[in-house]
């Protein structure tokens, strides 16, 4: 469904002004996209009770290009706190939706994002059931801010979370690393390269779910967002007291994104992902679990190993063992990833 | 001399070698790529490895810095450079991040040859290229150079602070208490500026010099070949990095150089004055540099890395490895640097921080 | 210092005036155009050195 705007086709400070535009916006714009089942407009949604557990999320998304290969930022909205939910093991419920407008953003685009987010909402099996919309000058947003919150249903028994991570246990990754990272720096365009890459941007619940259901003892996942492979493993390392070896030869990355990683001098294992996790699991069950990720995503490995906490021999919580044998710790970068010529 | 494996030239490399020998990777990338491979544990311990001076990014002088830094808070100017100098501390320590989070324009660029697109996209506006780099880089702020005399973009302006490496190597070689036996030179370097300038240098200072590239097995070729030299007794320059670096260098890369620039006397952050250490504009390019165009800024006052006892001098000269200076981890840091050569990401005591040594 | 990297240089925009000829060099995949003022000899298909935006050198299979 598009939606027009009588007064142009730009979102207008009185979008967010609580008046006749705001309702025109809901009405007409939000809530016919996002399939509202009953049409009642409350303060609150109700939601029927579940047995068990609940797993509870938020995250606020701003990216530029707001549209980029393989995704836009309403998939993403919706997809980053579903993920969330997955790395507990939960079953998503309910989500709710807050939109910061700025003045002047294109309705089409606005429509664009509002319909991906639907289409995100439906392949995730969940439904928009409450939100909020604000409209901020212009020159005091990029185009569009959103944030999401999530609830869900845990329907087993594991604790899977870092205090579960035990010596012994193997460590996966699910598919090849930096791709979201890559794609948005090109889209960025500054830069002036090119590259027929796209986001990894992708639901983790059925990975997730292929792994629960083949009864796997999973310790600890983690999806890796803006800080990459590095800031993943060095917080699991670090919550769970252990020391992590990771084998570098292991770590999956594609030819594009070495490529670009070579060209600028950044670090792959510090570049964004939007549909990759680490899976921490007993070594066992470590086989069984990577053909299941592979049935989704071809180059999942198994990347390194849970150690004794850090002692001599350990001294580092994350190391990384280099193709010539030698180990060095892990390198979590200065934030911002700025190309370099030296 | 042609091993297939790493391990194979490491064990030629414990062959060959009968006592203790000091060389020095001129170079902050092959510092990092050693320290990454953990080349320098698996080295024999009579082999030193003490690293040289060999980033462009850590020895551009300070005050080339408050100068950007001046420059990029003024609301008409855009100042374009390359991501590494984005963190490099001025003499008050800030730097370019800090001026962009407070307004200033300041842009990250991939090429030299991109901002003349800038500054043609934006004609009201006054744009600077910070250049910094040695040899290597030289050749690109050199065509960005040529092509904006030739398409006439009146509001491009450079702030030249690029620098030369022999000259250095001369200064470090002639110290008394360099213990430097044997170089690795830059490769890419070389393969702009050829061997010439390094058969001097080898002769002069009866050192070997083996032109070196920057993989694993590239290294550990270049540590091999200056160990042979030095057991025989040797001292000439041997290249070890054929694949890029022909012997003659890039004519053409050269050619650019000398049309744009020439050398000049310039000094260089923690060491000094460095005669013939740097490159500034020649007519008719000379018009092009930002000073003919903005009054330069009020100088401040000294350098912080003399008056806070950093000992980086030493650093970039291998006379200290970073892990002796006192400030090394407290409190000088990659986010918080005290000096040079912590200062870039391809420092040598930004490496030992990195990689823990 | 001087990250320079190889790619493969798959598309040539010629030009009469040689500090005006590009081409666009493949490192792994992702493109990027390259100045080549400094490797005249360059053909499609050779293996560059490139230094911010710059071929350097023809490397040499
Ligand atoms: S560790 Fe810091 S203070 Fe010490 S020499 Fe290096 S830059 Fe200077």
């Amino acid at each position: 469904m598009t939606w027009s705007n009588g007064d142009g086709d730009a979102i207008q400070l009185g979008h967010g002004g609580g008046g006749r535009l705001s309702q025109q916006l809901i009405r007409e714009l939000l809530l016919p996209a996002l399939g509202t089942s009953d049409g009642v407009l409350h303060d609150a949604a109700l939601l029927p009770a579940q047995p068990g557990r609940l797993a509870f999320t938020t995250d606020s998304y701003v990216v530029r290009p707001l549209i980029f290969p393989g995704g836009d930022i309403g998939r993403l909205a919706v997809l980053g706190s579903i993920n969330d939910l997955a790395m507990a093991g939960a079953i998503p419920v309910a989500l709710s939706l807050g939109l910061i407008l700025e003045e002047g953003l294109p309705i089409a685009t606005l429509n664009t994002v509002v319909a991906s987010i639907q289409r995100a909402a439906v392949e995730c099996g969940v439904a928009v059931v409450t939100g909020d919309t604000k409209v901020v000058e212009r020159g005091k947003g990029d185009g569009l801010f959103i944030n999401t919150s999530a609830v869900g249903r845990v329907d087993h028994n594991l604790c899977i979370h870092p205090p579960a991570v035990m010596a012994g246990d193997a460590v996966l990754v699910s598919g090849d690393l930096g791709r979201h990272g890559v794609a948005i720096l090109a889209a960025r365009d500054h830069l002036g390269f090119r590259t027929t890459l796209r986001s990894d941007l992708a639901s983790l619940l059925p990975p997730v779910q292929a792994l629960l259901a083949a009864g796997l003892e999973l310790h600890c996942l983690r999806d890796l967002t803006r800080g990459g492979l590095a800031s993943a493993i060095d917080e699991i390392a670090t919550s769970a007291g252990w020391a992590i070896e990771l084998q570098e030869p292991a770590i999956p990355v594609g030819a594009e994104v070495s490529g670009a990683c070579q060209l600028l001098g950044l670090d792959p294992l510090a570049m964004a992902n939007e549909g990759r996790m680490v899976v921490v699991l007993p070594q066992s069950q470590a086989e069984e679990a990577l053909t299941l990720l592979r049935q989704v995503e071809s180059s999942a490995a198994q990347i390194g190993t849970v150690l004794t906490a850090a002692s001599p021999n350990n001294p580092w919580p994350v190391q990384l063992r280099s193709e010539l044998g030698v180990l060095r710790p892990l390198d979590l970068g200065q934030g911002e990833q700025l190309p370099r010529i030296c | 001399m042609s091993s297939s494996s790493p391990e194979q030239l490491l064990a030629e490399i414990r062959h060959h070698c009968t006592q203790s020998w000091t060389l020095m990777e001129v170079c902050g990338g092959q510092t990092h790529a050693l320290l990454r491979h953990g080349i320098d544990q698996l080295l024999p311990a009579e082999i030193h490895l003490i690293h040289g001076p060999g980033c462009p990014v850590c020895v551009t002088a300070s005050e080339r810095i408050d100068q950007a830094l001046e420059l990029a808070a003024r609301p008409e100017v855009i100042l374009c450079s390359f991501g590494d100098m984005l963190r490099v501390p001025g003499r008050q320590g800030r730097n370019l991040l800090a001026v962009r989070a407070e307004g200033g324009d300041v842009r990250v660029v991939y090429s030299p040859l991109d901002v003349l697109a800038v500054a043609q996209q934006h004609p009201d506006r006054l744009v600077v290229f910070l250049a910094v780099g040695f040899e290597t880089t030289a050749p690109a702020t050199a065509l960005l150079a040529r092509r904006a005399l030739l398409a006439g973009v009146p509001n491009l302006t450079l702030l030249v602070c690029h620098v030369r490496v022999p000259p250095v190597l001369h200064a470090m070689l002639n110290a008394p208490q360099c213990q430097v036996q044997g170089l690795l030179a830059a490769g890419n370097v070389c393969a702009v500026m050829g061997q010439a300038e390094y058969n001097a240098l080898a002769a002069e200072h009866r050192r070997p010099i083996v032109v070196t590239g920057f993989s694993a097995m590239e290294l550990l070729q270049g540590i091999l070949q200056a160990v042979d030299q030095l057991e025989r007794g040797a001292h000439r320059v041997e290249n070890g990095y054929r694949r890029a670096a022909a012997e003659q260098g890039n004519h053409a890369a050269q050619a650019l150089i000398q049309q744009v620039f020439h050398p000049i006397d310039c000094q260089w952050r923690g060491l000094g004055w460095i005669p013939g250490g740097g490159l500034a504009l020649r007519e008719p390019f000379a018009s092009l540099a930002v000073e003919r165009r903005v009054a330069p800024p009020v100088s401040a006052p000294a350098s912080p890395e003399q008056a806070q006892g950093c000992i980086s001098g030493l650093v970039l000269q291998g006379l200290a490895r970073p892990s002796a200076c006192p400030h090394f981890r407290r409190p000088c840091t990659p986010e918080q640097p005290l000096g040079a050569p912590m200062v870039s990401s391809e420092g040598a005591c930004a490496a030992y921080y990195r990689y823990q040594r | 210092m001087c990250l320079a990297v190889p790619g493969e240089l798959v598309s040539i925009n010629e030009h009469h005036d040689p500090l005006w000829r590009t081409g666009d060099v493949s490192f792994g995949g992702v493109l990027r155009q390259v100045s080549l003022a400094c490797v005249p000899e360059a053909q499609l298909g050779d293996q560059l050195l490139v230094h911010v935006g710059m071929a350097l050198a023809v490397l040499e299979p």
